[in-house]
């Protein structure tokens, strides 16, 4: 590097750009805050779907599946389960699980009541409200 | 500082009787046992769920896959935690030529820290995630259930408390000391990743702004501040083996950090495509994210180029080449594998599949694990009273060194391909299979996985080996 280029241009350059950036990106997450209830005008976060997230928090149904893509890679997408299954069929295999069958990936029985099933499947038609730009590419997920 | 005096410098460092320069720079000892301590731990459990990928029932119900997912990720921030501690405990009284603030404080600190965190583990196995929540004050603030953030409330009140500690030692340190740039931009980074710490405590009821600030966290972390910690060690390890002037250093990394965060905040939008935000996150995330191999690429280049015009043979050559390995190794993780699903129109067939997970592992070890085990092997001799280790001590640590990292390529190729098999079948293919059959194509490619695993291990075993081969001093 040539020996006008100095330490302290160096600094100032990271101190100028981080400021600059870090202040932009406050500007573009107001932006979104703002943005977001027209954005999302059709998912309608209900009182049973708030319920809903705490217990698909305190399961850490997270660390299996993924959720809008993001989560664990081990158990399927989740975050149009409402739109491919259905509220019956969600609710029904919650109940079932553990299939016990050998060598098969297992889900763990989580002794959910009917109220809180019922929580569940609002917080996963929620999320399937969501406006994701069109993701996943198909109903696979 | 003059080429004359550098040189003299080297020459004298090279003279004197090997030990650590200040007393109080021991307490970075207990820190990085115990990381290498959680470290085989994380890979343990890594080994666990890599077996329940194709033994879908393998300690089922004892230790679920997601409890055993939780405990390989957790441990892994916190052996790094502990690394970035120790670090931190011995580079700041060196650069800042006095004794550390407080000794006393750094060992009390250390316990707190690793009992909370055994406590944490001891948590998450032995008892349901949902009483664990309820026992530990969920209710009062729920905070869990979030990936790598999936802390008991008490614990997370912890780890603020123990950071606070530390950054409080440290900074009253530096501040009676002399300040160079090494240790200005490790305080930075350390205070960065304490204050983005705290949105961990956030989690909104609207599930599109718990996954925005969920990210000001995990990646304002990884491909922010985190950098800033692994380019001051980077550059503390690098002035010592190479004795190389400080001044040029000094540029490199504020240039690379400089490029780091330039590129790096507006990146963060690479996670807000598909969350429910607004589209045009499209564009800002794929822009700046396409950059952030840059500043990996210049890590690259930073760490070859010093080591090329060094001016000095240290006796560490284990050290050099774990340097050396962070160059490259963050630049093909981190930059190449991180480029590969970064742009939206790629990331909309990719995200959420195993190339996800390609990336992260080659990223995590190839920038986080290796620089903290660069600063643990430069420093290490030291703490135990020599300048290096005996050759044949050497020679142990660097077979380690290859096998773990060639175990790490292996996994990420696996799981790359597995990726584009996953996509392949359940995403782009005309009649598109569902998660679970095409996870059952992808069996062969999980098993060759699992093997490499079990190559990293035995590497971590050569590597935990090392410490214990006596052999003859050097003269």
């Amino acid at each position: 590097m040539s020996a006008s280029f100095t330490k302290s241009t160096a600094r100032n350059i990271f101190y100028g750009g981080s400021v600059f950036f870090f202040l932009l990106f406050l500007g573009l997450t107001l932006d979104t805050t703002m943005a977001l209830p027209s954005h999302n005008a059709k998912a309608k976060l209900t009182d049973a779907a708030v319920r809903g997230k705490k217990i698909w928090e305190t399961r850490n149904c997270g660390g299996c599946h993924t959720l809008l893509g993001e989560g664990a890679y081990f158990a399927p997408e989740l975050g149009n389960v409402y739109v491919r299954r259905g509220p019956d069929f969600i609710k029904g295999w919650m109940k079932a699980m553990p299939t016990n069958v050998p060598g098969r990936r297992q889900m763990p029985q989580f002794h959910l009541n009917d109220g809180e099933l019922d929580d569940v499947v609002a917080f996963l038609k929620y999320t399937s409200e969501i406006n994701t730009n069109n993701w996943p590419p198909n109903i696979q997920g | 500082m003059s080429n004359a005096s550098a040189a003299a410098l080297a020459a004298e460092q090279a003279r004197a009787p090997a030990q650590i320069k200040y007393r109080s720079q021991a307490v970075a000892k207990p820190y990085f046992m115990a990381a290498i301590g959680l470290f085989i731990g994380q890979i343990l459990f890594g080994l666990i769920i890599g077996l329940q990928y194709v033994k879908g029932d393998f300690l089922f119900p004892a230790i679920s896959f997601s409890t055993a997912r939780m405990v390989h990720t957790n441990l892994l921030i916190v052996w790094l935690l502990f690394g970035f501690m120790g670090a931190g405990y011995f580079l700041i009284p060196e650069e800042c030529e006095r004794e550390l603030y407080s000794p006393k404080l750094a060992i009390i600190t250390f316990w707190v820290f690793l009992v909370a965190g055994a406590l944490t583990i001891v948590g998450y196995l032995g008892l349901p995630y949902n009483v664990l929540a309820h026992l530990t004050g969920n209710d009062l603030l729920p905070t869990m259930g979030r990936g790598y953030l999936e802390q008991p409330l008490i614990t997370k009140v912890g780890i603020v408390l123990v950071a606070l500690s530390f950054l409080f030692n440290l900074s009253m340190t530096l501040l009676s000391g002399r300040k160079t740039s090494i240790s200005i931009v490790m305080l930075l980074g350390l205070w960065g990743l304490a204050i983005f710490f705290l949105f961990s405590f956030v989690n909104p009821n609207n599930l599109v702004l718990d996954k925005y600030f969920w990210w000001w966290v995990v990646h304002l972390w990884v491909e922010g501040v985190w950098e800033l910690i692994m380019g001051a060690m980077l550059a503390f390890v690098l002035v010592k083996v190479t004795g190389v002037d400080r001044e040029i250093i000094e540029k490199w990394l504020y240039l690379i950090i400089a490029m780091t965060l330039i590129t790096g905040i507006i990146g963060t939008g690479h996670h807000y495509f598909w969350i429910g935000t607004p589209a045009y996150w499209q564009v800002w995330g794929s822009i700046f994210s396409a950059l952030e191999p840059v500043p990996f690429f210049m890590m690259t280049m930073f760490a070859f180029n010093m080591v090329k015009r060094r001016r000095r043979e240290h006796p560490n050559q284990a050290a050099t080449l774990w340097a050396l390995g962070t160059g490259v190794m963050s630049f093909l993780g981190a930059g190449v594998w991180g480029f590969l699903g970064t742009l939206s129109v790629v990331n909309y067939y990719t995200h959420g599949t195993q190339l996800t997970a390609s990336h992260g592992h080659m990223a995590f070890y190839g920038a986080y694990a290796m620089v903290v085990l660069t600063m643990i092997s430069y420093t290490m001799p030291l703490l135990r009273g020599r300048e290096a280790n005996s050759p044949q001590a050497q020679k142990v640590e660097k077979l380690a060194f290859w096998v773990m990292t060639l175990s790490i390529v292996g996994i990420t190729l696996f799981l790359t391909a597995a990726g584009a098999t996953q996509v392949w079948l359940q995403r782009m293919s005309s009649t598109p299979l569902s998660f679970m059959e095409t996870q059952d194509h992808i069996m062969p490619l999980y098993w060759a996985r699992l093997v490499c695993g079990l190559g990293f291990f035995s590497g971590l075993m050569l590597y935990l080996i090392s410490f214990f081969v006596t052999g003859k001093r050097e003269a």
